[in-house]
């Protein structure tokens, strides 16, 4: 058995980050990996994702992008490289290929059963993040035999999927990517739209990422949420890592068929809600509030002209949009189930979730002390899920797991 | 962001802060949120028939309305009945139109929206063919719900078009209409 003062577990962008500030604080740590250094980007991302945020926006602490191409998009196993680099060039204490499987808590910290035997800490961190797995609806379980289905962490290329019409469940920033490219395979793609975010990937000449962090949006704090449930709770906006446009009207134009939210299955048929106009038009509002508060800090900023008020159209809606499509032969003959991802604590034997078993955690600060969480939705700001997020959030998380442990060290003396 | 005037000048007849004070209170206690409503309806004569509603469950509790409410439903003449009360698909229409009613006055409340004036009209288009059995392929409800509101109030359009909008997303006759439901029906 073998001890440290900290354990991270995750050698993400998150667990790194975190690393990073625990060698500037002098703290003892060991960073836990089940696979190689950035993980999940290398093994349960499909072949042409790349990364939602600008090279710009992607620096990672004490290393800001500085390479040829700020305003390009990073597919995601380049990023995983560039953590790997990362990790070598700070000599992270990272140990890969070391899966956790149990963890619990001892009188002075906890306890971590993992592939490689058991290691104890005074503290532990929780960088495993917010996508660690596909969130599929139970009415999955009701899809016929004949028909394949899939999670965007299986899926890798549109050739993985058999001929004949998709349907992806789900129009967030997977599903609309996803639809997009299945539909340019030659297979018929129908995408069920439920609630969802809708940004432009530009406006007014401007990557909407500037506009995110210009409007003082990213670095909306806990404290400025009056729902933190909803916020958490929002759908990663209809984004993609380049210039295609993937709103429902530019995938329409494509040819692919919206329908309302998956609603149940019943006889070999997929029932779709009739609220698709509903979802649309809340989509469309939200969109529009934010430009306007774009068109407003867009008239005070002196400087160079901006370029005009690029509205994107109102959704576009079927005259009557299906309500059934047929599972099976002659209908659809295979799912993507792009409906959302959650995080992934199961391996933790403490009293740390709610009713709904989410993690009940304070800024990343947990219930049982020493114990601490990364890379979640709203965990401390809005950016705190987004590589630019887990600087800041480490350096404060850091913060609060130092005082800890000097505070237990007081103690112990 | 939209920026709201502060709630306690604004009147619609809402109480919001008990209704915030219940979702609060029923956060940690899920078993009270468990509700069952129910009507019981007895056959007049012809197609006329009265439901009668006095009582449901919630709260861990069974609870009473203040009087029983009586809705007569019929059919017009023109179906060869008497019309002794709206048919029940009017019935289903007007039930979304008031709990979408409803639920803008309570969003506006709570957003600190003066209304005015709320006016509703909802349609909803039927082919007899699908009740009337000539058309298998003709489903016997709706193929398509229209609802238009007429709202004043003091607020921008795109504040009374988010006030709609959040109104449906909270609306259970909304989400009864819009998605499928579990229905049993069995006989004593």
């Amino acid at each position: 058995m073998t001890f440290f003062d900290v354990v991270v577990v995750g050698a993400g962008q998150a667990g790194l980050a975190m690393s990073h500030a625990l060698t500037l604080r002098g703290v003892d740590h060991l960073v836990l990996e089940r696979g190689e250094i950035g993980g999940a980007w290398r093994t349960s991302r499909w072949d042409s994702l790349k990364l939602l945020t600008p090279n710009w926006a992607n620096g990672l602490p004490g290393v800001p992008y500085c390479g040829p191409d700020p305003d390009g998009f990073m597919p995601v196993a380049k990023f995983a490289d560039t953590l790997a680099y990362y990790a070598a060039s700070m000599s992270a204490p990272v140990r890969t290929h070391t899966r956790v499987e149990r963890v619990h808590k001892t009188e002075d910290g906890f306890a971590i059963r993992t592939s490689d035997g058991e290691i104890r800490c005074r503290a532990l961190v929780l960088a495993t993040g917010a996508c660690a797995r596909p969130q599929v609806p139970s009415v999955a379980l009701d899809v016929p035999a004949s028909v394949q289905h899939t999670t965007p962490s299986r899926y890798r290329r549109p050739t993985d999927l058999p001929p004949g019409e998709v349907l992806v469940v789900g129009a967030s920033a997977s599903g609309v990517q996803l639809a997009r490219e299945i539909q340019g395979s030659g297979r018929p793609v129908t995408l069920s739209v439920g609630a969802h975010t809708r940004l432009p990937r530009t406006y007014r000449g401007r990557d909407i990422e500037w506009w995110l962090e210009e409007t003082g949006m990213m670095d909306v704090g806990l404290e400025e949420i009056d729902d933190l449930e909803r916020a958490r709770r929002t759908p990663s906006p209809q984004l993609i890592g380049g210039t295609h446009p993937v709103d429902l009207n530019a995938l329409q134009a494509v040819g692919i068929e919206i329908v309302g939210r998956l609603a149940g299955i019943r006889c070999d048929k997929a029932q779709f809600s009739g609220g698709l106009a509903q979802v649309c038009a809340s989509a469309d509002l939200k969109m529009g509030r934010f430009l306007t508060a774009v068109d407003e800090l867009a008239c005070i900023q002196d400087g160079e002209p901006l370029a005009p008020a690029d509205r994107p159209e109102p959704t576009c809606l079927p005259a009557s949009p299906t309500l059934e499509k047929h599972l099976g032969g002659g209908g659809i003959r295979s799912i993507v189930w792009a409906t959302g991802y959650r995080p992934d604590f199961s391996y933790l034997d403490l009293p740390v979730f709610d009713r709904r078993r989410h993690l009940i955690h304070r800024a990343g600060v947990c219930c049982v002390p020493g114990l601490y969480v990364l890379g979640l939705p709203f965990l401390r700001r809005r950016r705190s899920p987004q590589i630019s997020g887990v600087g800041p959030d480490s350096e404060a998380v850091s913060q609060h797991l130092a005082n800890f442990l000097s505070g237990q060290k007081d103690i112990a003396a | 962001m939209t920026t709201f005037s502060t709630p306690t000048d604004v009147n619609n007849g809402v109480n919001v802060k008990a209704l915030l004070d219940a979702r609060t209170a029923l956060t940690s206690a899920p078993e009270a949120a468990e509700f069952t409503w129910r009507a019981e309806c007895s056959w007049i004569k012809g197609t006329h028939s009265q439901a009668s509603i006095a009582g449901f469950y919630g709260l861990g509790a069974e609870q009473t309305h203040s009087r029983t409410f009586r809705i007569d439903a019929d059919h017009p003449t023109q179906f060869a009945a008497d019309d002794a009360g709206p048919t029940p698909v009017e019935i289903v229409l007007s039930a979304l139109a008031s709990c979408l009613t409803g639920g803008v006055a309570a969003v506006a409340q709570n957003r600190g929206i003066q209304l005015q004036k709320v006016t509703a009209i909802v349609e909803g288009d039927m082919n007899l063919y699908g009740i009337l059995g000539i058309d298998t392929d003709v489903r016997n409800g709706f193929s398509a719900i229209r609802i238009t509101f007429d709202i004043d109030a003091d607020a921008s359009p795109e504040d009374i078009a988010a006030l709609v909008a959040q109104s449906q997303k909270r609306s259970a006759v909304f989400d009864i209409i819009t998605n499928p439901t579990n229905v049993l029906v069995s006989v004593i």
